[in-house]
C-alpha cells in the first residue's frame, strides 16, 4: 500500500482504509465508480454526501458525475435505511399472485409507504422489480432471507416480529 | 493445459464419480435454498456422516432442476429418482430409508415421466441438475471444454463464426438477431482491442433462465465466451451480472478463478498463442441496463442512458472498440454447436428459429419452474401438458411473453407455435423467456397499467417520448382503472402508444406500449366497459353542448 493509502481519514473513521483498498484493487479508475460504490455502501450502510466527495476525489472524477450515478441506480441509498428491511417482490408473477394485496394491507397498517422507511427507523419497505424466484410467488425479502408463497396476513406477522420483538416464529 | 490433459482429468473424473454408489444432487439455485433447500442438505450432509457413508455416498449442490414451485428438490442419481418438497424430515428419510434400505420415499417421489420432464430437450441446461455447480472438473467429466479446446486447436476463427452461422442461432436476450452474423461484423471491425460482453442483466420480471444457468453451469457460460473471443479476435471479456443477482456473481468468480487456475483462461490458453481474460461487473439495479448500450454505458462507469444506434456496439461498444454482446443463454449454445456440429442444432426447432429455449413458467399455473423446449413448439403444449393447466377451478386468460416489452396472448391463440416470427404477429415477442399465465382473476387493465408503471420508473429520462410518454400512458391507464375516463381518452392512449413506440430512443421505450397495444387488441372490451357512458358527458338529450368550454 502507498504512503498515501496508509494516511488516517480527517475523521479517524478506519473504514475508509476499506474503501481505499477497493479504490486500489481498481487501479482508482474511473470506470470502476459503480464497483466502489457498491463496496461504499456495504461499509457504510449508505452513500451520504461527504462519502461521494471522498470516492469523487479519490477516482479523479467530477462529483457531480459521482452523484449522477448514484442516483441513477436504484440500488444506492443516499438516506440510511431502517434497522430491518422488507423487500417485497413486484415482479409479474408475484403480482399476478396478489402481492399489491401485501403492499396495501403493510402500507396501511405500519402508516409507511413503500420505499420508505417507518418513523421510529425500525423497517424500510422496499419494492423490488423481481428477485427471481418466481416458483415461490408471492415473494418478500425480509433482512436477506427470501421469504416465499406470502400472504398479507403472514407479511404482517412477520414484520411485527421486528416491531413488537416478539421470538421469532418458526414457520 | 492440453487437449490430452483435458481428456485425462475427464476420464480421471468420471472415474471418480461411477466409484460412488450414490450420488445425491440437491437444487442449489437461489429458489430451492430459498424454500428451505439448505436445510434439507445440511440433513443429507449430517445423516450421511453419522452413518459413516461418505466413501460410497456424496451429497452435492447441482443447478436448477426445474419443478421451482415443489421444490426443494433432490435427485438420487444413480437410479433417477427425484424427490420433491423435500424438508429435513424428507432429507433423513431420503437417506436412512432410500439409500440404506433401497426403499424409496414414496410420499415425495416425483413422477419424472410426467410431461414437465418428458417433453423438454435439454441444451442449454442439459448440466443442471447432473453435474456439481461447483466444481470445475465435473464440468470437464461431463464433456466441458472440449469445444474451446475444438475451436482452438482444430479451427480458424473464420471457421468458428461459419458453424455458428450455419446453426442459425439467433440471440436469446429477446431480439433474435444471427449471432453468427454479429460475430462476423465484429470479426472484420477495426478496432486495436475486442470486447465481448455477456449481458447477465436479467430484468424482466418474472424471468430466471439467465440466474439458473449462471448459478448451476456457469463454467458453460465462461467457454462460451472464450470461443466468442477467439473467433473475433477479443481477449478481454466482461460478465456483466445484476446486483439481485449475488449466488451467481459468487459462482461465477469462483468458475473464473478454477478455470484460470487449469489454463482455460487466461494467457496461452490450451498451450496456443490465444490469450483471453474475463471479469465481472456488478450492475446497480436499473432495468435500462439490459439494453445493449446503456449496458455499455454501465461497464465505464456513467449512468445507463442509451446512445442512438447506428453506430452498433459491433463496430463501436466499449470505449468505442468492436464488441460482442450477447445474452447468458445465447453463450450457453455456444459450446454444444461446436461440439456437436451445426447441422445437429439446426434440426430443432422451426426453419427460422433454430435451437431451443429457456422459459420460465410462472403464475397461475400448476408446474411453476424452469423449462426448455425446441421453438417452435405450440403454446398449447407448454401451458397443458407441460404447465399442467391452471390451478383447480380457474380457466386459463392469457399468457404474457416478454415481459414489460411483450403482449398477452389470449385463449383463441393457444395453438401458436412459439418461435421469433410467430409471436410477433400477434403483437408479441419471444423476450428473454419469462412465461406468465395469467386467469380471469387478472384484469387486463391492471395488468397494462403494472407494466407501463414499471417502464415508467426504469425509463432512464434521455428522450421526452420515453420519459413524459410513459408517464402520460400511465396516468390514462389509471384514470380509467378508475372509471373517470371517456372514448376521447382512449383515443388519446392509443395516439401515444403509437408516438411513444415510433419515436422513443432505445428499445424500452419503444416496446414500453407493448402490452396495452396487446390488451387493447385481444380485451378491448375490459377497457370500454370502465368507460363513463356517454350520457354524462354529452348531458341530457337534446342538450346544447358547449364543447369549446
Amino acid at each position: 500500500m502507498s504512503p498515501a493509502d496508509q494516511q488516517k481519514h480527517p475523521s479517524g473513521d478506519n473504514r475508509f482504509k476499506l474503501l481505499d483498498r477497493a479504490i486500489t484493487k481498481h487501479q482508482g479508475r474511473g470506470d470502476a465508480l459503480i464497483e466502489v460504490l457498491h463496496v461504499a455502501q456495504g461499509i457504510f450502510g449508505y452513500l451520504e454526501n461527504d462519502l461521494l466527495i471522498y470516492v469523487s476525489h479519490a477516482l479523479k472524477l467530477p462529483i457531480s458525475r459521482v452523484y449522477g450515478v448514484a442516483t441513477f441506480y436504484h440500488f444506492f441509498n443516499l438516506k440510511p435505511k431502517g434497522e430491518h428491511t422488507f423487500v417485497l417482490c413486484m415482479g409479474t408473477a408475484c403480482y399476478v399472485k396478489g402481492a399489491e394485496q401485501i403492499q396495501t394491507a403493510l402500507e396501511e397498517k405500519h402508516q409507511c409507504r413503500f420505499g420508505e422507511t417507518t418513523k421510529d427507523n425500525l423497517v424500510s419497505f422496499i419494492t423490488a422489480r423481481c428477485v427471481g424466484s418466481c416458483g415461490l410467488a408471492p415473494v418478500a425479502v425480509l433482512d436477506n432471507a427470501v421469504v416465499g408463497k406470502l400472504n398479507p396476513a403472514d407479511a404482517a406477522k412477520r414484520v411485527e416480529q421486528w416491531t413488537n420483538s416478539v421470538p421469532e416464529v418458526v414457520s | 493445459m492440453t487437449v490430452e490433459d483435458l481428456q485425462e482429468l475427464a476420464e480421471k473424473e468420471q472415474q471418480r464419480q461411477s466409484g460412488k454408489k450414490h450420488r445425491i444432487l440437491y437444487c442449489s439455485a437461489a429458489g430451492c435454498v430459498s424454500c428451505g433447500g439448505d436445510k434439507a442438505s445440511e440433513m443429507l450432509k449430517t445423516k450421511i456422516k453419522e452413518r459413516g457413508l461418505e466413501h460410497e455416498c456424496e451429497v452435492i449442490g447441482t443447478g436448477c432442476m426445474g419443478l421451482c414451485g415443489e421444490g426443494p428438490l433432490v435427485k438420487v442419481q444413480n437410479d433417477n429418482t427425484l424427490y420433491q418438497n423435500v424438508d429435513e424430515s424428507a432429507a433423513e428419510q431420503i437417506i436412512t430409508s432410500h439409500i440404506v434400505n433401497n426403499k424409496k420415499v414414496e410420499k415425495n417421489l416425483c413422477d419424472t415421466s410426467a410431461p414437465f420432464f418428458a417433453s423438454q430437450t435439454k441444451i442449454v441446461l442439459e448440466n443442471c441438475g447432473k453435474i456439481d455447480s461447483e466444481s470445475i472438473d465435473e464440468y470437464i467429466a461431463a464433456q466441458g471444454y472440449e469445444a474451446l479446446a475444438k475451436a482452438v486447436n482444430e479451427m480458424q476463427p473464420d471457421e468458428v463464426i461459419e458453424e455458428i452461422r450455419k446453426s442459425g442461432l439467433r440471440g436469446r436476450g429477446g431480439a433474435g438477431y444471427p449471432t453468427g452474423l454479429k460475430w462476423g461484423i465484429v470479426r472484420k471491425a477495426q478496432g486495436e482491442q475486442k470486447y465481448i460482453v455477456c449481458n447477465a442483466d436479467e430484468g424482466d420480471p418474472g424471468a430466471f433462465m439467465d440466474r439458473s444457468v449462471l448459478e448451476g453451469d456457469p463454467h458453460r457460460v465462461l467457454e462460451g465466451m472464450a470461443i466468442a473471443g477467439y473467433a473475433v479476435g477479443a481477449s478481454q471479456g466482461y460478465v456483466y451480472c445484476r446486483a439481485e443477482y449475488p449466488l451467481a456473481i459468487e459462482r461465477l468468480k469462483l468458475a473464473i478463478k478454477q478455470a484460470e487456475k487449469n489454463g482455460l483462461l487466461g494467457n496461452r490458453i490450451m498451450e496456443s498463442q490465444f490469450n483471453f481474460r474475463i471479469d465481472i461487473r456488478i450492475g446497480a439495479g436499473a432495468f435500462v441496463c439490459g439494453e445493449e448500450t446503456a449496458l455499455l454505458q454501465s461497464i465505464q462507469g456513467k449512468r445507463g442512458n442509451p446512445i442512438p444506434r447506428p453506430p452498433y456496439p459491433s463496430e463501436k461498444g466499449l470505449w468505442g472498440m468492436p464488441t460482442v454482446i450477447n445474452n447468458v443463454e445465447t453463450f450457453a449454445n455456444i459450446a454444444p454447436i461446436i461440439r456437436n456440429g451445426s447441422d445437429w442444432f439446426s434440426q430443432i426447432g422451426t426453419e427460422k428459429s433454430k435451437g431451443t429455449k429457456v422459459f420460465a413458467l410462472a403464475g397461475n399455473i400448476r408446474n411453476t419452474g424452469l423449462i426448455e423446449v425446441p421453438m417452435g413448439i405450440p403454446l398449447r403444449k407448454i401451458v397443458f401438458d407441460i404447465g399442467g393447466g391452471t390451478e383447480e377451478g380457474t380457466e386459463f386468460k392469457a399468457a404474457q411473453t416478454g415481459g414489460p416489452s411483450g403482449g398477452c396472448i389470449p385463449k383463441e391463440h393457444l395453438d401458436l407455435t412459439v418461435d421469433y416470427e410467430s409471436l410477433a404477429t400477434v403483437g408479441s415477442i419471444m423476450g428473454s423467456g419469462g412465461l406468465i399465465v395469467m386467469d380471469s382473476t387478472s384484469k387486463m387493465v391492471d395488468v397494462a397499467k403494472f407494466f407501463m408503471q414499471f417502464c415508467m420508473d426504469e425509463s432512464c429520462g434521455k428522450c421526452i417520448p420515453c420519459r413524459v410518454g410513459t408517464r402520460h400512458i400511465y396516468g390514462l391507464l389509471d384514470k380509467i382503472s378508475k372509471k373517470k375516463a371517456t372514448q376521447d381518452d382512449m383515443v388519446l392512449l392509443e395516439e401515444l402508444c403509437m408516438m411513444v413506440k415510433e419515436t422513443s430512443l432505445c428499445g424500452l421505450g419503444q416496446s414500453a406500449p407493448n402490452p396495452v397495444l396487446s390488451t387493447l387488441r385481444f380485451f378491448r372490451r375490459e377497457y370500454d366497459e370502465l368507460l363513463q357512458p356517454v350520457e354524462m358527458y354529452l348531458g341530457e338529450p337534446g342538450t346544447v353542448v358547449d364543447f369549446e368550454k
